[in-house]
């Protein structure tokens, strides 16, 4: 039994081993009962048992065994207590004996890390839509409160909690199942939960009140990598992330957005760049390339370059190739064309952008780019435009600070010279 | 001797005609066990069932090379289908007098439609 001495230290601590231990002991618990609804209630009681518990005694060496152990115990008696819930627990008694409430000195194995695993691909599945497979994530997995998954996703709690009760009725009504997928559906469905988790990591770069959802993102990619070692494109994610977040300390200056070429590089993390260019070269090395590790590989070429100018070009516009050969998407092709404009210079950037512009043209950062290819081939109103129509389609409050900024500059070059900027 | 789909309609939202109290339920619940003891004794009844909210649906579909899943209902529409019956009668009056008798016994509009064909398709 680990003492921590301290009440406000301690409740912290404890705060943090539930949202650590949320996710298995409600994996768990809904394997145990083969209901989302039961597991959590069960869970929540035994936080509140374990709250006033651990506070004066301590945490014990396993929590999320005698968190799981105490939930199984809640549930057995709530399930006691109520007609249905007798009918139910005759049918489980042979997986859900009841052992005695853990003491200071019990042990056992505890949850098992392929519930966690089973619950991720239950809360993924493609026939859930996506801000539901979003809100269960991280609800159940996460262990966020209702409240947190609510804010975070700029809407109201009374909203979040019926998007959630909508999401399980599903789940149940409709029996998806709860169970790794068999190989041949794994490559669909694995996609399904990596674009889940990277869009709850990218939604946490929306906006100051979302920062926490990134290392939600990273903590559960970092889970998914554990209880999938195997899965290169899982690990891809994971480096995808860490090398994306390794700058965010250099991405935002006074509320606007920074542009790769201006960020102060000294202001990267450094032991995310290391861990995300580990992941990568293992990933280089087990040859099984996929879109997340490809794009990982591309952060990890923008990482390794000490300045912007020192930046691999062509090394990036290939790994771009190959990834538009996997994910021939337009956003994909805008990248490329960026890419390429670095080494070739704006008229072909400029080029390729009008190529791919019909289908982005509801996308600001097409529209910023060619504002950008405008501005440096000296066309000072159509590069005006373009940054107009960006700002007008920019989703984020750091996005139109940047774009503002770059129609400010654009109209006090305007008051000097029309031949652009060489930058 | 043809087969018929008989099938109710429930709008979102909305309840008409259902049971409100214990009582209401255990008399809807007789009706109904009597319709479909009827339907057995005269060899009518072939399958039924009552659905899952539109809410529960997945459709797929190909979407240019691909099958996707979507989450919800085919159509976006507040009615959608809640039970059916399929039911064996000799023509449209007969499996409309059964129609009939599902309107009284479950208080919920029935719509008719003959099977233009059945069972697997033979080559």
């Amino acid at each position: 039994m680990t003492r921590v001495a301290g009440g406000a230290y301690e409740a912290t601590i404890v705060e943090q081993v539930f949202r650590d231990v949320y996710g298995q002991a409600v994996a768990t618990l809904i394997r145990l009962f083969g209901d989302i609804a039961l597991a959590e209630d069960a869970v929540q009681e035994a936080f509140v048992v374990a709250s006033a518990r651990w506070r004066t005694v301590g945490i014990p060496p396993n929590p999320a065994g005698w968190i799981v152990t105490t939930a199984r115990n809640r549930a057995i008696d709530d399930l006691r207590r109520s007609a249905r819930g007798r009918e139910v627990y005759r049918q489980l008694a042979a997986v859900a004996s009841p052992s005695p409430d853990p003491g200071d000195d019990w042990e056992e194995d505890g949850p098992v890390s392929d519930d966690q695993l089973r619950l991720i691909f239950t809360c993924c599945h493609p026939a859930l839509r996506s801000e539901h497979q979003v809100a269960l994530t991280l609800r159940l997995l996460g262990g966020l409160s209702v409240d947190e998954v609510a804010r975070s996703f700029l809407v109201n709690e009374p909203a979040m909690v019926k998007r959630l009760v909508r999401a399980k009725y599903k789940i149940k009504a409709a029996k998806i199942p709860y169970r790794v997928p068999a190989d041949a559906d794994l490559p669909e469905r694995l996609r399904s939960v990596l674009s889940v988790l990277y869009l709850i990591y990218n939604t946490g770069l929306d906006g100051p009140e979302r920062t926490s959802l990134r290392s939600d993102a990273i903590r559960l990619a970092r889970a998914l990598v554990g209880l999938m070692p195997d899965e290169p494109e899982a690990a891809g994610l994971l480096a995808l992330m860490l090398l994306s977040e390794s700058r965010v300390p250099a991405r935002i200056a006074d509320g606007a957005l920074v542009l790769l070429r201006d960020q102060d590089r000294t202001k990267w993390d450094r032991t995310m760049i290391d861990e995300g260019h580990a992941i990568v070269r293992a990933c280089v090395r087990g040859n099984q390339p996929g879109p997340f590790q490809l794009q990982a590989a591309i952060q990890a070429v923008h990482c390794a370059a000490t300045s912007f100018d020192a930046t691999d070009w062509p090394q990036i516009v290939t790994l771009y190739d190959h990834l538009l050969s996997l994910m021939p998407t337009p956003v994909v092709a805008l990248n490329r064309a960026i890419a390429m404009g670095e080494t070739e210079g704006p008229g072909t950037l400029l080029a390729a952008l009008d190529a791919i512009a019909p289908d982005l043209d509801n996308y600001h950062l097409m529209h910023a780019a060619r504002g950008s290819a405008l501005r440096r081939l000296g066309r000072r109103e159509a590069a005006m435009a373009a940054y107009i129509r960006a700002a007008d389609l920019a989703a984020t409050e750091t996005d139109r600070r940047f774009l503002a900024q770059q129609i400010e500059e654009l109209s006090e070059d305007g008051a000097l010279t029309d031949t652009g900027r060489a930058d | 001797m043809s087969q018929y789909l008989l099938s109710t309609y429930t709008v979102e939202g909305e309840v008409p005609g259902a049971p409100a109290s214990p009582e209401e339920m255990q008399a809807f619940m007789e009706q109904v066990m009597a319709l479909e003891a009827e339907m057995d004794a005269s060899g009518t009844f072939v399958f039924g069932g009552a659905l899952h909210g539109p809410d529960a649906a997945t459709v797929v579909r190909r979407s240019d090379d691909e099958l996707v899943m979507t989450d919800g209902p085919f159509a976006e529409s507040k009615e959608h289908i809640g039970g059916f019956y399929i039911i064996n009668a000799g023509d449209l009056d007969e499996a409309l007098a059964w129609a009939r008798k599902a309107v009284d016994a479950t208080n919920h509009p029935i719509e008719v439609r003959p099977f233009r064909a059945t069972g697997r398709l033979k080559a």
